[in-house]
């Protein structure tokens, strides 16, 4: 499919939707709306909230403050399950005695952490950053597990035999295969600790998407929560398209699943 | 045929680069039991001398070339390197794998330029004698190219540029060209040769294929099938170097030479596979 066809047909999809949400919610089809506004608003009450939102420069603070405990809960998270997964992996007696423990708090769903940590970290950034912290945390970890005990044995011997140490095999083998293994659950995991960080807000705080979304959602102003729905949105496809530029560029080492790539 | 007890021809070699002495390798299987994979096996290797061990696929040769290797602990005889009992892994040893064991996350040109970085050289240092190297393996316009990018051969060459480049006292070779098509086989062959013949280290490489095995070789050395293989040929390649490992496949000494190998080999052959039929 051509790049022109293919974007069109996306647009047309969007446009569809939107056309259907309009007819439902403007339109009287045998005298009843489909799509009642106090449920449903409409499109242009939508659009006209997320102008203003960005007009009057208010959503800026709500977007930063998101942003940063998304960010803070991926780096904090990724540093552990790097330090946790490599230890694990290199220490199996270690990795045997946490096993279970690490499956109890890992089955565990994490929104029910939230309450306990705002009673630990109190209702600012720290408590959303912890909640993002415990989902990115084992999703990297278990990712740098792998990574490390999935080192081809044939390039592990191969390393050995040109005489490399462990600091060097650290360097030179370990870390990058792990890296791989961390960066194709990269996704995964930025969209994690966003999602920690808008439950967080979500269930108490006083700035922030979900904090927002909560606030409209209190006074039944629907337009409110689908404006800062089409926000989070829009801001979780910015920082998928980042992360994709940063994967392309650090896995440039890696086969594409494609035919015709030379 | 050589008698494996005829003493040897003393050419200019002094010392032996890789001695197996009563050499018994065996595995634990699951559930208790032992293989006996390799059996009493002794190996000589001169200095400047290319042996090739053949025989039926899964007779241990490839275990035999990682004892030597260091990569696996015999359980009974001694390995010598370079006159002296090996100990841990074989630091002395380059080891030209059947599988790609180049870096994938590195270029051509960084995995070639690991093994000088590993050994404390400077990077830059490291990288112009990468270059050079792979220019000798016909890869210059590829330095900057991830192994994915590379054809099979192409990925071969950088293996035996990154083992080339630390100028290790013995080679050791594993099926190196066995995935590669025929006429591959022959152009590494020959690049093999070619490379060897500037500084003549012990080379002790493992084929499945005769022909590969006398076109290169000095010595062929056949292994009886598996399990409790042991060497049970020895046969000197007396053609004349330096050789085409194509051209040299015409010659009629060559035919000869197959013709009496082959016989003994066959029956090893003939035995793996009659054993699976069994």
């Amino acid at each position: 499919m051509s790049r022109v066809k293919l974007l069109s047909l996306q647009i047309l999809v969007g446009v569809v939707l939107l056309a259907v949400w309009w007819i439902g919610s403007n339109v009287k089809i045998f005298g009843v709306l489909l799509l009642p506004p106090f449920f449903f608003s409409t499109p242009e009450a939508v659009f006209a909230r997320v102008v203003r939102m960005f007009a009057t420069g208010m959503i800026w603070k709500h977007l930063a403050v998101t942003l940063i405990e998304t960010a803070l809960a991926f780096a904090i998270g990724a540093i552990g399950g790097i330090v946790f997964g490599f230890w694990f992996a290199r220490k199996p007696t270690v990795a045997a005695v946490f096993d279970p423990y690490l499956k109890m708090i890992n089955a565990l769903p994490r929104v029910v952490l939230a309450p306990i940590f705002m009673l630990w970290l109190g209702l600012g950034i720290w408590s959303k950053v912890a909640l993002g912290v415990t989902l990115v945390f084992f999703i990297v970890f278990f990712n740098v597990y792998q990574g490390v005990k999935e080192v081809s044995p044939v390039v592990l011997a191969n390393a050995r035999l040109m005489g490399m140490n462990e600091r060097q095999l650290f360097r030179h083998v370990y870390w990058p295969s792990a890296l791989s293994w961390m960066f194709s659950s990269l996704h995964t995991s930025v969209g994690f600790a966003l999602v920690g960080a808008v439950v967080g807000e979500y269930l108490g705080s006083s700035a922030g998407l979900g904090y927002l979304i909560h606030q409209a959602e209190g006074v039944f102003d629907i337009a409110g929560v689908f404006a800062g729905m089409l926000v989070l949105a829009a801001f979780v496809l910015v920082i998928d398209w980042a992360v994709t530029a940063i994967e392309d560029r650090l896995l440039v080492w890696r086969p594409r699943n494609s035919l015709n790539d030379a | 045929m050589d008698s494996l007890g005829a003493p040897r021809p003393t050419r200019d070699v002094a010392a032996s680069a890789i001695r197996l002495d009563g050499v018994r390798i065996a595995f634990r299987l699951e559930g208790g039991a032992t293989y006996e994979a390799v059996a009493d096996t002794s190996i000589e290797v001169a200095e400047n001398e290319f042996v090739a061990i053949v025989g039926p696929t899964g007779c241990g040769k490839s275990t035999l070339l990682n004892a030597v290797a260091g990569l696996l602990k015999p359980v009974a005889g001694r390995v010598d390197v370079l006159g002296r009992p090996l100990a841990g892994l074989c630091r002395e040893a380059g080891y030209l794998f059947q599988q790609d064991a180049v870096m994938p996350w590195k270029t051509a040109l960084d995995n070639v330029a690991l093994g000088l970085e590993v050994a404390g050289r400077s990077r830059s240092e490291a990288r112009d004698e990468a270059r050079a190297w792979l220019g000798r393996v016909g890869l210059a316009r590829f330095t900057d190219r991830y192994p994915h990018q590379l054809s099979g051969g192409q990925r071969k060459r950088v293996g035996l540029a990154q083992v080339l480049i630390r100028h290790p006292k013995i080679l050791l070779m594993d099926e190196p060209f066995g995935p590669l098509d025929a006429q591959t086989r022959q152009i590494m062959g020959n690049l093999l040769l070619d490379l060897w013949a500037a500084d003549r280290k012990a080379v002790l490489f493992v084929t499945h294929d005769l022909e590969e095995a006398i076109a290169l070789s000095d010595r062929v050395l056949i292994m009886s099938a598996g399990p409790t293989a042991r060497i049970i040929g020895d046969h000197r390649i007396d053609l004349a170097r330096p050789r085409d490992a194509a051209d040299i496949r015409l010659d009629p000494r060559f035919h000869e030479l197959h013709r009496t190998i082959w016989g003994q080999l066959k029956a090893e052959v003939i035995k793996t596979y009659g054993g699976e039929d069994a």
